[in-house]
């Protein structure tokens, strides 16, 4: 019987040995590890603004406040999920291609460049104030009379730096699908990619002789997932180089002229781009996930695969026509714009988020009897967590709803939080437990009880705290500002403690992970591995 | 008398229906999670069951839209807006975080459809009307270079302030203006 003490150092059962992890099981995890500590700075910036909007403090000062209020989603986005996502991805395409990585240094740089990246614009932020907001409205991010124009030139380059490491990951995916192996018989690549991309998929549902799908249908999620994050990332990238250019003829003493980019065009641009994880590559990676753990849980094949494929196809293509919902209350927004892609197209992603949901429940109903095992009930909170936001988003992505919504509590409580913490964090933690055995080689879980509260803790936490913001939204509670008369307050209040129910949920969820491998364990995962690079996972003895 | 369909009832209406969808889809992912660790005969879900879904979504996102513009009454105003001829105009701008107003006050009539028209000389702000229990009444967002208007029909008695909606920098959260819109002449009060 091992002490805690023992425990804590040595790991669960000291089932966890580092050294007998391949190099792409260490760099997957060192993916997982950079990604949690970077949710864990996020819900730390989250309390903080949580206990803020209840009782404003003088420890945090406005400027502080709006500088974490910058930081906190692209700290989620970028240094967690994109951490977590991109490590995870990297593991599986391989791992279900049954082929090695393309490039195992293109990851390593992946994984630095974001974590770096993350870091450079989260301390440029807290240091200097900078704090356009996500959205960077123009002119705002070049806006010199309330932003240095050195700390927002720093803040920019640590997001261009995640965006150059996204890239090489883009790279990556698509030359693993299509590449041959050194020694293997040449690939069908225009084959693999064409599976990939979905057409297969299309043309199978009008062909009688059903072709062969070339790549399984998560690898397909994520390829396709992967194509949003390519013109994300240029979008992104451009954005940032237009607005550099504005701040470095600052610094050398040269004022452009605002005006010189329309801000409407500007809005149009931005949100196409920005929409585009949002509304694409969260959703398509998600459905992916979906499938992969319904097909892992359950051992047998995903409910209707064509249509699925189909479908996933489809919400590409939908990803790149809805951006204009974020342009409801925009009165110089053309209203064909509006109506066409702010309300109709928009509407489709309940249908193609609907069909996901739907096909994942089939698989596993089609499997029963299951155990409610950690991966199951963290699934099945995901997908509670997608059905919940992605209604609520809808109802806001209409022209007479939005008049009323917009930029309340309801858009970023009901919508944002609960996709975010109940259905992708829930989706991600689903897959980490999943994942964790074949990545650690049979490391055991330390603790069931904790990882019970870890789920309940989360969901209740995640949900209620999107409800209360929404009910507070309801009542006309603006997101981005701060109310100093306590005008909101039991909503706030019952927030914070949702908030803080979120928080302990993910004090136990990490404790449990530390005691199941260990702090040598966990040091030994940054180490060296003397295997082959080209191994997934060991080769048996 | 029928009270007028303003954003606390559409609010009130929303609350109610989505309410009731998330207490039923928990609940249905409750049963769903009891369910699947129960043995069953033939678990098989027919695919008629699949396009029935399908149906169903179609038909609830498309017709979300059709019964909002039918029923909540600035929906169509806004759409056709340029084709109404306001009964008042007020042009407002904005520039260095303040808004400025034509007057001290608004001034409206009961039944007035009422255009505000803003400018944004500076940043992107929002413009918003709120009553006095901070709930809103409506708002846009207030684009530098391009035009902002919104009409809007006033049918109870109120004063409401002007708040930005949108953020512009630190600067620009203590953006309100209290008690700025008066609207007179209403049987009924906001």
């Amino acid at each position: 019987m091992m002490t805690w003490k023992q425990t804590l150092v040595e790991g669960n059962e000291r089932a966890f040995d580092p050294r007998s992890l391949t190099p792409m099981q260490k760099l997957t995890l060192r993916f997982v590890i950079v990604g949690l500590v970077y949710y864990g700075l996020a819900a730390i910036e989250g309390m903080i603004m949580r206990i803020y909007q209840i009782e404003p403090f003088s420890l945090v000062g406005t400027r502080q406040y709006f500088g974490i209020l910058t930081a906190h989603p692209l700290v989620g986005i970028f240094g967690s999920t994109y951490m977590l996502v991109i490590g995870a991805f990297l593991f599986v395409v391989p791992y279900l291609m049954k082929k090695p990585l393309w490039s195992f240094g293109l990851a390593n740089w992946t994984w630095g460049l974001i974590a770096l990246g993350t870091f450079v614009f989260w301390f440029d932020g807290f240091l200097t104030h900078y704090a356009p907001l996500y959205t960077l409205y123009w002119p705002l991010p070049a806006d010199f009379t309330q932003f240095r124009p050195l700390g927002g030139a720093i803040f920019i380059t640590g997001i261009a730096m995640v965006m150059a490491g996204t890239a090489l990951f883009v790279v990556n995916v698509f030359k693993t699908i299509t590449y041959t192996p050194e020694g293997w018989e040449r690939q069908p690549g225009r084959g693999l990619l064409a599976s990939a991309l979905g057409f297969t998929g299309i043309a199978n549902l009008f062909r009688r002789r059903k072709r062969e799908h070339l790549v399984p249908l998560p690898v397909a999620a994520i390829a396709r997932g992967t194509v949003d994050m390519a013109l994300n990332t240029g979008t992104i990238l451009f954005t940032g180089v237009l607005i550099l250019v504005y701040m470095v003829a600052e610094m050398f003493g040269t004022s452009l002229k605002h005006s010189a980019v329309d801000a409407l065009l500007y809005k149009n641009w931005f949100w196409w781009g920005l929409d585009l994880i949002a509304d694409g590559l969260v959703l398509i990676f998600v459905a992916g996930t979906w499938y992969l753990l319904a097909s892992m849980i359950t051992g047998k094949p995903v409910f209707m695969q064509n249509v699925a494929r189909a479908a996933l196809l489809v919400e590409l293509v939908v990803s790149w026509t809805v951006w204009s919902h974020h342009l409801l209350s925009d009165q110089a927004q053309p209203e064909a714009l509006k109506i066409v892609s702010g309300e109709m197209v928009t509407a489709f992603e309940l249908v193609t988020q609907g069909l996901a949901f739907f096909i994942t429940l089939a698989t596993l109903w089609m499997a029963r009897p299951l155990k409610m095992t950690n991966p199951l009930k963290f699934l099945l909170g995901g997908l509670l967590g997608f059905a919940l936001a992605v209604p609520a988003g809808i109802l806001q992505a209409d022209v007479g709803l939005n008049r009323i919504l917009h930029n309340t509590q309801w858009v970023v409580g009901p919508h944002v939080h609960v996709a975010i913490l109940v259905g992708l964090t829930m989706t991600l933690y689903s897959a980490v437990y999943m994942l964790l055995p074949i990545l650690t080689n049979g490391a055991k879980l330390w603790s069931q009880r904790l990882a019970n509260f870890h789920f309940w803790g989360h969901l209740l936490g995640g949900v209620g705290m999107g409800a209360f913001m929404g009910m507070a939204g309801l009542q006309g509670m603006l997101r981005r500002t701060i109310y100093y008369n306590g005008e909101f307050l039991p909503f706030m209040i019952l927030a914070g403690v949702s908030g803080a129910l979120l928080l302990l949920a993910f004090g136990a969820f990490l404790l449990n992970i530390v005691m199941t491998v260990g702090l040598k364990g966990a040091i030994g995962i940054f180490t060296r591995s003397r295997l082959d690079r080209k191994e997934l996972v060991p080769a048996p003895a | 008398m029928v009270a007028a369909v303003d954003s606390e009832t559409v609010l009130w209406g929303q609350t109610l229906i989505y309410t009731l969808y998330a207490l039923a889809i928990a609940a249905v992912i409750g049963w769903f999670a009891h369910r699947i660790t129960r043995p069953a005969r033939a678990p098989a879900v027919r695919p008629a069951l699949f396009w029935s879904f399908v149906g169903l979504l179609v038909v609830s996102g498309v017709s979300l839209h059709i019964v909002t513009y039918n029923t909540i009454p600035w929906a169509p105003m806004d759409i056709n807006r340029a084709r109404i001829t306001p009964d008042k105009s007020f042009e407002i701008s904005v520039a260095d975080h303040e808004f400025a107003l034509p007057s001290d006050r608004l001034e409206i009539d009961c039944g007035d459809k009422v255009l505000f028209d803003v400018e944004s000389r500076d940043l992107t702000y929002g413009f918003g009307l709120f009553r006095p229990d901070n709930s809103m009444v409506f708002q846009m967002q207030v684009i530098p270079g391009h035009r902002n208007d919104l009409l809007w029909e006033f049918e109870e008695d109120g004063v409401y302030s002007i708040r930005s909606t949108e953020y512009s920098g630190p600067e620009g959260i203590d953006m309100v203006v209290p008690d700025a819109v008066r609207v007179t002449g209403c049987s009924t009060q906001d």
